[in-house]
This record gives structure tokens, C-alpha cells and sequence, in this order.
């Protein structure tokens, strides 16, 4: 492992969060799962922080092989939309994380 | 019956721009996105993630808390609607989607005040998971307390980027690199322009030299440069002006180059736009009020020509005035020249900023062919380039109807100005002569569910 990357996880995979927490929350912990696996957020996290803390990417690329994880972060760029079981979408930077939020990352279009 | 104003956007301009209103006997209706006040530079986190005023806005504290109060101070005497997007400006007739679903608001009067998003170049890697605009980056750390990465770099063209770099800094993120893609000499020779507005210029070398302080070098006129990794970011490159290639190891890159008004309402309530040679991109006209060329509507701060967050707050307020003036109700006139004043001082320090940071077209001139350049819908810099020449498309709607561009769900925001600036150079053209992307609602992505 490179010596900058110790204590992450740099074999590639998907879960690996992106974002680091520089500042503790006191807040109440929340659950949400990430394609089906239990994950925990904290109050006042955006869902597209709880994702990048857990994951490297908020979903797949429909118009090619890749993955996407936002861009602006304040609801212009439209990079951040994201899948909830049950099938609706919602914007990643702009929605707070509620308990039992269901994310999809990887349905099953995209295996 | 009573005339009927609304204000949209409660950033610093809409803000003042309604307190101004209210004082000069109004009610108004103040139409927000966001959950809180604040806009995107005095962006406020969600409940349960704040902090002090002090710890997320710095030398800006004051100004910012100021602001974030004045919906609450005002109580009844406004009409405050947050989480509310206005998508559609039809006659005299907004329609919005908010808590309550689908909704229009009929209005005499409208201040636009819309603000402004990160202008965004493509590089090598841009679309990479772990890459985000500058503003992206700092929203992250100010409204959710976290890093883009573990160890980031950052990249760009304008004062936010020594600003961001100091803040990621002090709040103990890693820094791999800083570059600015502008050269360093252009920002001495504007220095002593600049002294106009001394405060600022003096937080500007502040911001500067705390970051020297803390190891930080912020690497000026950098020629090129990329992002590499597979699924995510794994290193930055760069090559500076004696042609040498650096390269760094990071897992998060925040980069972008200036800022670019959000036009869209503007465009939509039939404003006339000419072409700012400064600023690269099509703006609605005004006059030094805010008014604008269609009859009752009125533009402040960054929505409509980038002069930061204290010209917007003045603007909003001038706008104000402007709107009351037009209605015959009476107004504080020493008040009104106070507040010219104050905006003439400051446009001549923008004009130094602007010069300090010169427009970065050299990063556009070596897009390769097989760059993304439509973020949404994955549209490559060589179709945009083939089409302009096979298929004759010379300005910038005959090359949206060819190749989407400009129809994704951002609308344009993030690749208009590329792809103008692209098309431009295939053509032979300057890039006025490309015109630009016509507006469209819904400005933002809104469901269809429950359209009236």
C-alpha cells in the first residue's frame, strides 16, 4: 500500500469511501443500506456524504462504462442523482439521509 | 390590490434585495432552493451538522450571520418559501415545485437574483469519481465538515482557489498540489489596481501567505495538466512553463476556473443578452439598477455578471430600489447614492481581479478528440468538432439539434461554455460569433408527477 493512501483501502474496489469526516458529528448515527448492506450516516449528512464516506461512486454512467460521484455539489450539474429501491431517484447534494434509506448503486441493469 | 413582487434566490443579493423591499413598505415573496438562507457562499449546513459562523466563514462571519438572519427578522412581513425551485418564467407567472408539489406564482415585479456555479473546463480524468469543482470541494468541507479525498489537489483560475486550499489546510485535510493555471505575474501587475479595495486585497495575501506558512506552494502558469486512475482518481499531472511533467499521487482533485452566472431564468422572462468579452459567456443587460431590458424585471449579484458577494448584496439592494422607485413609492435617495458609490469603487477593483486572473484558453486549445465534453450524456469534443465542419454547424443551437449538446440534465451548465468554445475554434470564429445555448424549462430536472 502507497504510503499516502495508509489506512484506506487503495485495491480499487467500489467500497471504498471517497470522502473523509474532518469534523465529528454529535449527532444521532443513522442506518441506510447501500445495495442492500447495512451503512451508517450521521445527522445533518447529505446522502451524498453518507454514500462517498462508504462508497467511491453514487451510481453508473448510463451512456458508458464508468462510474459517476457528483460533481457540484450544489444542485446545478445534475451528476449526483441516485437510485432508492422501490425505484424513485433523488438528488444526492440536495437530500438529507433519512433512516432506512435504501440506496442503489448497482441494480440490476447494470449487474 | 396590492403589486405582487417576488424575489428568487436568498444569496446575498435576494436577500438584501428583499430586506430593502420590506423597508420601503412591500411584502415580498422570497423563493429559495436551498433547506436555509445563505446561497451557496454563505451556504449554511444542514441541522445537526452546524458549526460556528466563525469556524466555516472566517474573515465573512459577520456578514454571513447578518444575512442567514433576515428571513427569521422579517417573520410575517415576508413570504419566505426555501426548498422551492422556480423552473419556468412564463409572462408574468413562475412555476415552481416545492414541499407542497407543483405550484405558479403570479407576479407584477421580479428580482433575479440566481447567483452563479463554478465554470467548468474538461481535462484528461474529469469525469472520475473523486473529481468535483472547486465550489464542490468547499461546500463539501463548509456544509458537511468532510474532505473530497484523503489526499487532495486542487486546480484552478481565480481567488477561490488559494481560499479553498487555506481552508482544506486549517481544517487538517492533506494537500498534494495547488496549481493555478494562470501566470503570477498578471496578479502583481494588477496588485496595486487592486489596492482600491484594501481589505480584500489584504485577505487575498493573507489567505497567500498562510498558506506559504503551512508548506503550501501554490504552483503558478501550469500549461497542462490531467487527472489518472480507472474507477477512481489515483494521481495528478501537470507540466509547467519550461515544459518539465510533475506528477502526484492523490485520490481527490477539486478543480475549476472562475465562476459562470446561472442565466437561465433570466433568458426564459425574455431578457436581452449581449456577449461579455470578460467573462466569456452571454449575459443578460442591466443598468447600473439592475434593470433589466424586459419591462419589470430586475437581476442582482452573480445571476447576471460575477462581482462576488459584497456587490451583490449592494446590488440587491440597489434593485430593490429600483423596483420601489418604479413603483412611485418613495425612497432614501442619499441611501441610493451611497449605495452607487460604493458599486463604482468595486467594479474597479472587479476589473483588476478579472485581469489578475486571465482566462485560461490555452487549456481549451488541446482538448484531445475523445475527451468528454457533455458530462451528462458523454458527447466527445471530436463529435462536436465533426459536426461543426461536416454538418455546418456554426452556432451553438444548430449543434445542440445535431448532437444533444446542451440537452442533458444539466442543461448546458457544465459544458455550454466548453462547447462554445470548442465550436469557436473549429470554425475559425470568435466565440461570440457561436451565439449561445437558448434557455428551456424546466431549467432543472422536476418530476411530471402532479403537473397541473
Amino acid at each position: 500500500m502507497m504510503w499516502w493512501l495508509r489506512g484506506h483501502d487503495v485495491t480499487g474496489t467500489a467500497k471504498t469511501g471517497l470522502f473523509r469526516r474532518l469534523v465529528p458529528r454529535a449527532g444521532a448515527p443513522i442506518p441506510f443500506t447501500i445495495d442492500g448492506e447495512a451503512a451508517e450516516a450521521r445527522e445533518g449528512d447529505l446522502l451524498l456524504t453518507a454514500i462517498l464516506l462508504h462508497r467511491s461512486s453514487l451510481r453508473r454512467f448510463e451512456f458508458g462504462d464508468a462510474d459517476r460521484a457528483g460533481f457540484c455539489l450544489m444542485a446545478a450539474c445534475q451528476d449526483c442523482w441516485v437510485g432508492l429501491a422501490g425505484g424513485g431517484r433523488v438528488r444526492a447534494c440536495t437530500t438529507p439521509v433519512e433512516p432506512g434509506m435504501a440506496v442503489v448503486i448497482r441494480g440490476a441493469d447494470h449487474g | 390590490m396590492a403589486d405582487r413582487v417576488v424575489v428568487i434566490g436568498a444569496g446575498p443579493a435576494g436577500l438584501r434585495a428583499t430586506e430593502a423591499l420590506v423597508r420601503g413598505g412591500l411584502r415580498p415573496i422570497l423563493i429559495d432552493e436551498a433547506e436555509r438562507p445563505g446561497g451557496q457562499i454563505y451556504r449554511q449546513p444542514p441541522p445537526g451538522a452546524s458549526r460556528p459562523a466563525k469556524t466555516l466563514y472566517g474573515f465573512e462571519a459577520r456578514k454571513a450571520a447578518a444575512l442567514h438572519a433576515i428571513p427569521g427578522r422579517l417573520g410575517e412581513a415576508i413570504d419566505y418559501r426555501p426548498r422551492t425551485l422556480v423552473w419556468n418564467v412564463f409572462e408574468r407567472r413562475l412555476d415552481t415545485i416545492g414541499p407542497a408539489g407543483h405550484g405558479a406564482v403570479a407576479f407584477d415585479k421580479l428580482i433575479i437574483a440566481s447567483g452563479a456555479m463554478d465554470r467548468v473546463l474538461p481535462f484528461p480524468g474529469w469525469t472520475l469519481p473523486g473529481v468535483f469543482t472547486l465550489g464542490g470541494a468547499q461546500i463539501a468541507l463548509k456544509a458537511q465538515g468532510v474532505s473530497i479525498g484523503c489526499r487532495v489537489a486542487f486546480v484552478g483560475a481565480g481567488p477561490l482557489l488559494p481560499l479553498i486550499a487555506h481552508q482544506y489546510a486549517k481544517a487538517g485535510a492533506e494537500i498534494a498540489a495547488v496549481l493555478d493555471v494562470t501566470p503570477f505575474f498578471a496578479k502583481l501587475q494588477n496588485a496595486h489596481l487592486m489596492l482600491a479595495e484594501v481589505r480584500t486585497l489584504a485577505k487575498g495575501f493573507w489567505y497567500v501567505a498562510r498558506n506559504s506558512a503551512s508548506g503550501l506552494t501554490v504552483r503558478s502558469d501550469v500549461r497542462a495538466f490531467g487527472v489518472e486512475g480507472e474507477k477512481r482518481v489515483r494521481a495528478l499531472w501537470w507540466r509547467d512553463p519550461a515544459g518539465r511533467e510533475h506528477r502526484v499521487a492523490c485520490d481527490a482533485v477539486g478543480a475549476s476556473f472562475g465562476l459562470r452566472s446561472e442565466t437561465q431564468l433570466a433568458d426564459l422572462a425574455g431578457c436581452t443578452f449581449t456577449f461579455d468579452t470578460t467573462a466569456r459567456q452571454w449575459l443578460p443587460e442591466r443598468d447600473l439598477a439592475g434593470r433589466s431590458s424586459a419591462s419589470g424585471i430586475y437581476l442582482a449579484g452573480d445571476g447576471a455578471g460575477i462581482g462576488g458577494a459584497d456587490v451583490a448584496e449592494l446590488q440587491g439592494e440597489r434593485a430593490a430600489l429600483a423596483l420601489l422607485d418604479d413603483l412611485g413609492r418613495s425612497i432614501d435617495r442619499s441611501r441610493m447614492a451611497e449605495v452607487d458609490r460604493k458599486l463604482a469603487r468595486q467594479a474597479r477593483f472587479r476589473s483588476a481581479l478579472e485581469d489578475a486572473y486571465p482566462y485560461p484558453a490555452h487549456l481549451l486549445d488541446d482538448i484531445a478528440d475523445d475527451e468528454i465534453i457533455c458530462r451528462c450524456e458523454g458527447i466527445t469534443a471530436g463529435t462536436l468538432r465533426a459536426t461543426a465542419s461536416e454538418r455546418d454547424a456554426h452556432e451553438m443551437n444548430r449543434l445542440k439539434a445535431f448532437t444533444r449538446i446542451g440537452m442533458g440534465r444539466c442543461q448546458g451548465r457544465v459544458c455550454g461554455h466548453a462547447a462554445a468554445e470548442i465550436l469557436a475554434r473549429a470554425r475559425g470564429g470568435d466565440i461570440a460569433a457561436v451565439g449561445r445555448l437558448r434557455g428551456n424549462p424546466p431549467i432543472k430536472p422536476v418530476p411530471i408527477a402532479g403537473l397541473p
